[in-house]
This record gives structure tokens, sequence and C-alpha cells, in this order.
């Protein structure tokens, strides 16, 4: 017999609204705008607008309010919502070396074209908590400097004229670019999948993954060749008129690791390369994304894959914090029925169990006797 | 006929241009100017305005294939004004009435004896607002350059 059991209407709708009451908090205490998180949380924004592969910054501010605070229930949030959009199409490539570049650093070249601009870092700062920020002083307009007019090349176009480093990765001709969104992803991935997952992967796993290839689980001997984020046009295509429509500009942080390579049977000694380019302000990620890039290529590069963060289904399939979040946390859900079944299923062994043991003991004292 | 071609080249080129300073502008900016210019906001809506997604690309390294790395919101309206000319807009966010008057101003944009208007209350201060919003986030960030030096130890 099966007996389905309804309930809980009244708990769920008092939980709900205790939720929001608790959102709110003290009532003394003034409302957050969604400006200020855009403005003064600005990087947490930002981390929703990339994991939640949804580029938006009031957006990202209202799920972050919404979730308070909790940033994979806010990336599930615009996750949701962009579900809920038409589409108008895909945009042109962004081209990065036109950014407008608010930072760009090179670990691998001191004297590059464009220089080193540090921009708005956390580098270097001492990581010393600052009361003047708990106590709301002013801050002071920051410094101006005459800029340079001039080209700001990538890393990567500079040690290619010396043939030392692969090119930008290519597909074939006739490849149609992957949506990840569109079509279930299935093993192996190109490199364009792969990209799109990282790029929307979560920062965590991503990191710690990175992290083990630079201990040796992988290893890539890796170099920031560039690490820049600023501003980038983006166009599209629309059949109405006659050139590509500018639609304004979005941040973003682009990473070019440059891998020491020492060779195959096909390829002579050379550096290789991971690539990373994120929504927002968020070069950890970036960063991360590239060593991932890279360790995932082991297959293309005849290397062993020996360690998780070269396994693309183990790293693609649970890259995604919504997929995560969602199978972990499930769990807590009603498996009253499951458990049930479980418990019988355990009882009959405990039984069979003890069955069999007070068998072998009385066959221990026969022997005995 | 050459110099048609050269003509439509560059009556692209200006729409364009002015497309992009409407689709950068701050939304409550192109409002003010709309105002302050006594523009007609009234025109017959073909299409939207109306938010939808767009999945913007990027290339593998910087310049290889394209690859899908994340989507963004985008709100486009399409009108017709009197005259009959019909304007475009898109841009990034969810600002519907940014995206109707940008849509009216590229109408009026295409109509010759207004285009000097449109360029002179909106386009030319959107462009030079930006313009200078640029320099400034440049020049802050140029002060942020590393200067290298050499520190020259003992006796030469």
């Amino acid at each position: 017999m099966y007996v389905a059991v309804k309930g809980g209407d009244a708990a769920i709708s008092n939980a709900h609204q205790l939720l929001a009451d608790r959102r709110r908090g003290d009532r003394s205490v003034p409302a957050l705008r969604l400006d200020q998180i855009v403005e003064q949380l600005a990087l947490g924004v930002d981390r929703v607008m990339a994991e939640g592969s949804l580029y938006d910054r009031e957006l990202a501010a209202l799920a972050i309010a919404q979730a308070r605070g909790d940033m994979i229930e806010a990336i599930f949030l615009v996750r949701a919502y962009r579900t809920t959009l038409p589409r108008f199409g895909y945009t042109l490539p962004i081209d990065t070396a036109a950014m407008q570049v608010e930072r760009r650093v090179s670990a691998t070249y001191k004297d590059l074209p464009g220089g080193q601009l540090l921009g708005p870092t956390f580098d270097y700062t001492h990581r010393l908590l600052d009361p003047e920020i708990a106590t709301g002083t002013p801050v002071a307009e920051p410094e101006r400097r005459e800029a340079e007019a001039g080209w700001m090349p990538r890393v990567s176009e500079i040690l290619a004229h010396e043939g030392l480093i692969e090119s930008d990765g290519e597909l074939p001709e006739d490849h149609v670019t992957g949506d990840l969104t569109r079509e279930p992803v299935e093993f192996p991935l190109e490199r364009d999948l792969r990209l799109q997952a990282l790029s929307r992967g979560d920062e965590g796993f991503l990191l710690a993954l990175a992290y083990s290839t630079q201990r040796g689980y992988g290893r890539s001997h890796p170099f920031v060749g560039e690490v820049r984020i600023g501003e980038v046009e983006v166009e599209i295509d629309v059949p109405e008129l006659p050139f590509a429509v500018p639609l304004g500009r979005i941040r973003v942080t682009e990473c070019q690791m440059v891998n020491q390579f020492k060779g195959s049977a096909k390829v002579p000694p050379q550096f290789t390369r991971g690539y990373g380019l994120v929504f927002g302000q968020s070069e950890r990620k970036a960063m991360a994304m590239s060593l991932c890039d890279r360790a995932l290529r082991a297959r293309e590069f005849g290397e062993d894959v020996v360690a998780p963060a070269q396994d693309e289904e183990f790293v693609i399939s649970h890259s995604d914090n919504v997929q995560a979040t969602g199978f972990v946390e499930h769990l807590k859900l009603p498996h009253y029925v499951d458990f049930q079944a479980e418990l019988g299923l355990v009882r009959g062994m405990r039984a069979e169990h003890e069955a069999r043991k007070r068998g072998d003991d009385q066959e221990t004292r026969e022997a005995a006797e | 006929m050459k110099t048609d071609r050269r003509q439509e080249r560059e009556e692209a080129a200006g729409r364009k241009a002015a497309m992009a300073a409407l689709s950068h502008a701050p939304g409550e900016r192109l409002k003010a100017l709309w105002v302050q210019a006594g523009l007609p906001r009234d025109a017959q809506k073909l299409r939207g305005p109306e938010t939808g997604l767009v999945t913007v690309r990027g290339r593998i390294g910087g310049g290889g294939a394209p690859f899908n790395f994340g989507e963004a919101t985008v709100t486009r309206a399409t009108v017709r004004v009197e005259g009959g000319a019909v304007g475009h807009a898109y841009a990034l966010g969810r600002d519907k009435e940014k995206a109707l008057l940008s849509a009216i101003a590229d109408a009026l944009w295409q109509d010759a004896s207004r285009r000097a208007e449109i360029e002179a209350c909106i386009i030319e201060p959107l462009r030079a607002e930006q313009t200078t919003a640029d320099e400034t986030r440049r020049a802050e960030t140029a002060a942020t350059k590393v200067d290298f030096f050499t520190m020259v130890r003992g006796e030469d």
C-alpha cells in the first residue's frame, strides 16, 4: 500500500515570512539599497555575474540581497532568472587587446609595452583590518597621471614573434562554437565548451584544482604571462542593420598563463598556454581558470592524465556550483519512504547476522563438548 | 557611383557611432538630455522595448577560435517616427525607456533635417561625457603604473 502524505503548507509559508524578516534584520538599521551593493560590494556582484553567467549588475545585487549574502544561492537565483528571458543571439567575440585597461600586470616581462599597471588591487596591502572603514572616514580622490597613448598588446603577441609559444587556440574552420546552455554536455569536449564551463564554474572548486596542479598533481610549470582587467566593447550582428550594433561595454578579467612544455614527437619544445576569461574583476578566478584550462589540455599534448585537474569529465561535471548544491542539498528534503525501505533492509540484515552468529556460537560449543 | 558608396559607408559609420554613444549612456542622463532638448517622445512602437539575453563570446587565448563565456541582459526597441523613418536601439541592461528614446534618436538621426539637432543635443554631450570619464579612468590607472629603477650598490 502506498500512502501519499501532504502537509506543511502553513509551515512553509510561515518559514518564508520568517526568512523575509531575518533578511531585513533589525529595522533600526537602514535597509541596503541595490546601488550600495553594486558600488561597495562590487567584487561580490562580479562573482555572482560570473558564476550566474549573466552580466547585469543590478540583478546580481538584487540576488545578493535576496540571498542574504549567500553567494551560491544568489548565483542560483540569477541562473533561474536567465531562463525566463528570450535570446537575441550571439555577440561578436570581444577584443581584449582593445580593452580600456584598468589593471594589467605581467610576471614574465618587466618592461612590456604599456607597462605594469597595478590598478585597484589588493596586492601589496598588508591585510590589516582598517578601522577607518568601520567609521566611514571620507576617502580621498585617486591620484591621476597623464596616460600614455598607445597600443597595449597582449603578452602572447610579444612571445609569438620568437615562435617560442603556441598560437591562440584555433579550432577547425568548420567547427561550430559549442554552447552548453543549448545542448547537453558530451565528453570528450572541445576546448571552447570547456572554457565556457570553466568561466561559469565555481571559483573555490577551480581554485582548489589550480592549487593542486601547483602542488604536483599534474604539474604544468606556470607563469602569469599577463592578467588584464578592464572594459571591452560588445557588438552584435542583427539582420535589421548593415553593421554590427554596439551594445555597450562590460568589464572582464583575462589571464594568459604561460606554461613550459618540453615538447613531444610532433611538437618542438615551446611554451604552451592556458586561458582564463571571466566577467567582472575576478583575478583569482581567471588565474584558476587558466591553470585548469592548461591542465585539461593534457591529452592534446600527449601528457599522462594522472591528476584530478587533468580529468575533463571529473572537472567539468563538478565545476558548476548550482548543479552541485542542488544535488547535495536535495538530501535534506524528505526521504521518509526511501529511508523506511533502507531501515527494513538493515533490520533484515541485522537479524540474519545475529542468527548466523548464534549458529556459529552453537557450533563452537558443540565442537568443544 | 563610387562616391555614393563612400557616402553610404560614411553614413553607416556615423549612425553606428551615434548608436554607440546612446548604448553607452546612463539611462538617466539620456532622459535628462531628451527633456532638455524638448525632443518628441511619441513614436509608433514596432517592436519592444523588450529585454532579452545575448550570449557573449570571447576568443580562445584572446585571438583564437570563439567560445561562449556568458550571457548579458540586453534591451532593444524599434520605432517608426513621423516621416516614416525606422529607428533601432540595442543596449546592455534592462532600461526600457532608454531603449525607446535611443530608437527614436536613431530614427530622427536618419532624417537629414534633424540629424544636426540630434547630434548637438544628444550624441555630442553623451560622447563628450564618455570621453571625459574614460580619460579620468585612464589617468587614474596611469598613476598606478610601476616605474622601475635600478639600485646601485657599493662604489663604482
